[in-house]
């Protein structure tokens, strides 16, 4: 296979399990705010505490495999959108540290509350907006780096929208790790936000196909449509069997409590596919591609033994520690 | 005001790094600290080692959420702030901190959980053998980063084309030759830094009459570690040296103060005045001859000053000049309060002298602003390149618009000082709780996975506390800890 279209494939794992993991650690913040006593945001955060670490080392490797992959693209991408990463980097940084210090803490606990959910509504939001202006294509002239061409009203769509998925996906988390009241609730927000999330998905899809005419060309010429169209179909149908879960849990029927945190999983995953069908094989849309950014053979090639052996170790022994903590979060509480 | 795109980058960087700095400076040597406690409590039962383990075990925690946030932002920074810089060198240094990702960071980040929160969850071999990963975890970060500072510092194995580096042998890129001596001296540094971190606190709960058992036990060890770390730490510094000297003659000139384009008979400056206008120092006071002695290990030797280069491809003398006896400074000072230890020891007043102790409790930081120190000789020495001899800094920076830069800087510098101010509470009021009771180990079982053990172990823990109440048998208990 083609070195470089093994790193494009790389990049897109790393930045799917971030969206995925960091995602519904991310959107526990975001929920925050829908959680009022002390004890329940405790079991939020205690939820958390012991993965977020890890989850945010996916954003890490996503930088690091540009970094390494596609030098030309990490500098361009990086420099041109300056100010929103800089500001999800403060926002990560509150929300870092809160984890730390909000256990600690005796008088100072709403400011680490307000410093972890606004830390992570923000990260969210400015993710969701370096993915919309980067699917409207970053200006080829030499302002890009001081015009505010991330800030547009798309851009805010995609910001609320990836604020709305991953609060989705944290809703459903808490699903799975609570029992009784906090359960409950879960359940009813992640219903909520089932919908909103999908009206994103389609308003955000429609205004793409719309304005973008490269996309639409892509998704609707000759018989491309027919053949992409299961994306849609499953991500309904994907929808439906959510909600049903989640429904049926109000009513008292469900057993299976960790099946909407996958089915929300599957969400994001077709959402991905779907962007990535519309802009491969472009890194930067209608710029750079991952073959003109790609780094010399040498480079590549000393990486690959590393990805190929290390991915799946991570993978295994993330897999384990999420084991180790398996259960409710009630029954692990503690402290170190 | 006209503002400089290139130096509001280079401070804001140089701010985030130097703040990024303290805390991995902290942690590799704390968490390698925290390993042997825990294996030495495995091994002999002795609860104190578990006390330590537990007690440092929390400000290890927030150490490291500090350095894990604050180091985000650096692997970002190359790209937004030099995007010039990732692109050129990005074929070489990015799969080497890919690497660092790979190996090391993610290594601590998945087995970090199990350290902190499993102590309950996995039996305590397994929570050992988690220690034992974030500890390796923390060096072989170290690594990696080493190797691609180093490489800055001293290229080797690429060639170079259309402009943008390009690797012909990664064993030469890996290990260039300024690395094997930046990597033991940046470990040997940050074990001595947790070390005194250590020293520091114990002696103030000995001072404080606090905790007294735990603090002779962590004092007494540290002290041990700090006369095997200290001249070990100058030897290495002295190899270190002679490497600059080899492969970056400018720097080594900055950091001894010597302005003619060749001197012998080079003295060693206690202290001087460099003035970079008039190329040379104001207020000179030096020993004759012993800089030629350290600098090329004979009595008149010659070595390469200032004035060989151009001025535009000089560093900051003062800054240098300053940094570098800061560091050697503290240095001599730590191995000082080595030897006095032993001194001390000897008499049987280790725990008793009330000034020693106060030295030692003010030495806590000392290791950080060593650390810190040293790291302005290596990169404000380096300057004016960021690749050297290769590529200049001035010419790598994002063309931004300037008040943006200016604005995240400023914002770095409000978040940053908040969380230091933060940072430091926290730790006050992790010392002030001390660590816990022997009765709250007992009451945790740790280790309640393995059948069995968690009843034993109480029973051992009686029977420990019980000895080591007799004023006798803790006599005996440092005696066997002088055996080790």
């Amino acid at each position: 296979m083609d070195l470089a279209l093994f790193y494009f494939l790389v990049l897109g794992f790393a930045i799917f399990m971030y969206v995925l993991l960091d995602g519904f650690d991310l959107g526990i913040g975001i929920l925050y705010p829908w959680f009022n006593q002390d004890d329940e945001r405790d079991h939020l955060m205690r939820s958390i505490s012991h993965v977020w670490d890890g989850n945010e080392t996916w954003l890490v490797f996503g930088g690091v495999v540009l970094f390494a992959a596609f030098p030309a693209a990490y500098a361009g991408i990086t420099s041109t959108f300056y100010l929103p990463i800089m500001l999800m980097l403060f926002a990560l940084i509150f929300r870092g540290v809160a984890f730390e210090y909000r256990f600690k803490s005796d008088t100072s606990r709403p400011y680490w509350d307000v410093a972890f959910s606004a830390g992570s509504a923000i990260a969210a939001f400015c993710q969701g907006m370096l993915l919309g202006s980067l699917v409207q294509g970053v200006p080829t002239d030499v302002d890009s780096l001081s015009s505010l061409h991330w800030l547009t009203p798309f851009s805010i769509l995609t910001g609320f929208s990836v604020m709305a998925g991953y609060a989705l996906l944290a809703a459903c988390y808490l699903f799975m790790k609570s029992r009784g009241r906090i359960q409950a609730h879960s359940a009813k927000l992640a219903k909520r936000l089932l919908l909103i999330t999908i009206l994103a998905m389609v308003i955000v899809s429609l205004w793409t196909v719309a304005s973008q005419v490269d996309i639409r060309q892509r998704w609707f010429s000759g018989l491309n449509f027919l053949w992409l169209s299961p994306l849609p179909i499953i991500t309904l149908v994907v929808a439906v069997l959510a909600w049903k879960d989640l429904h049926h849990h109000s009513i008292g029927e469900n057993h299976h409590e960790g099946r909407p945190f996958w089915y929300a999983a599957t969400l994001f995953l077709l959402g991905f596919a779907g962007l990535v069908v519309g802009l491969f094989p472009y890194l930067i849309p209608r710029q750079l591609t991952f073959m003109d950014a790609a780094s010399p053979d040498s480079s590549l090639l000393f990486l690959l033994p590393g990805i190929c052996i290390f991915v799946p170790l991570i993978c295994a022994y993330t897999f384990w520690g999420y084991r180790v903590f398996a259960g409710k979060v009630e029954d692990y509480q503690e402290g170190y | 005001m006209d503002l400089d795109v290139a130096i509001l980058s280079r401070i804001q960087f140089a701010f985030t790094v130097s703040f990024h700095i303290i805390f991995p400076s902290i942690t590799i040597g704390l968490a390698t600290l925290i390993a042997i406690w825990e294996g030495l409590w495995l091994k002999t039962h002795n609860p104190y080692y578990l006390q330590l383990a537990k007690f440092w075990i929390k400000p290890f925690a927030i150490t490291f959420g500090m350095g894990v946030v604050s180091g985000i932002v650096l692997s970002y920074e190359f790209g937004t702030n030099f995007s010039k810089f990732s692109e050129i060198t990005g074929a070489v240094l990015g799969p080497l901190m890919a690497y660092e990702v790979l190996t090391a960071f993610f290594m601590e980040a998945g087995f970090l959980g199990v350290m902190l929160f499993g102590w309950q969850r996995v039996g305590r071999k397994l929570h050992f053998f988690s220690t034992l990963v974030v500890m390796t975890g923390t060096w072989i970060s170290a690594f990696w980063i080493i190797a691609a500072n180093s490489w800055m510092q001293t290229p080797t194995g690429y060639k170079i084309i259309n402009g943008k580096f390009e690797v012909e042998s990664w064993m030469e890129v890996i290990f260039n030759p300024s690395m094997p001596y930046r990597l033991t001296h940046m470990v040997v540094a940050s074990l001595i830094t947790a070390t005194f971190v250590v020293a520091g606190i114990s002696a103030y709960y000995l001072l404080k009459k606090k905790n007294i058992p735990f603090a002779k036990k962590g004092l007494s060890m540290c002290m041990w570690f700090a006369l095997v770390l200290t001249p070990l730490q100058a030897w290495i510094g002295d190899m270190h040296g002679l490497n600059v000297q080899e492969h970056q003659p400018t720097k080594l000139a900055a950091m001894e103060g010597i302005w003619p384009a060749e001197e012998a008979n080079v003295p060693l400056l206690l202290f001087a005045m460099p003035n970079m206008k008039t190329e040379s120092n104001d207020y000179e006071v030096g020993i004759p001859n012993l800089g030629s002695l350290i600098l090329t290990h004979s009595w008149d030797g010659a070595v390469q000053g200032l004035k060989a280069v151009p001025p535009e491809d000089r560093p900051n003398v003062p800054l240098v000049f300053w940094s570098f006896r800061v560091m050697v400074g503290i240095g001599f000072g730590m191995m000082g309060i080595a030897v006095l230890a032993l001194l001390l020891r000897r008499k049987g007043r280790l725990f008793e002298n009330k000034p020693f102790l106060a030295l030692v409790t003010l030495f806590t930081p000392m290791g950080v602003i060593a650390v810190l120190a040293g790291w302005y000789v290596v990169e404000i020495g380096r300057q004016p390149w960021i690749v050297y001899n290769l590529v200049r800094t001035s010419e790598i920076v994002s063309p931004l618009p300037p008040e943006r830069v200016l604005f995240t800087l400023i914002m770095f510098v409000i978040i940053y000082s908040l969380l230091i101010g933060v940072y430091l509470y926290f730790m006050r009021k992790l010392i002030k709780k001390g660590p816990p009771s022997m009765a709250a180990l007992e009451q945790q079982l740790i280790g309640m996975k393995a059948p069995g053990y968690a009843l034993a172990w109480v029973k051992t823990l009686q029977h420990k506390e019980l000895q080591t109440n007799e004023p006798q048998s803790n006599e005996s208990q440092n005696k066997a800890q002088g055996d080790k």
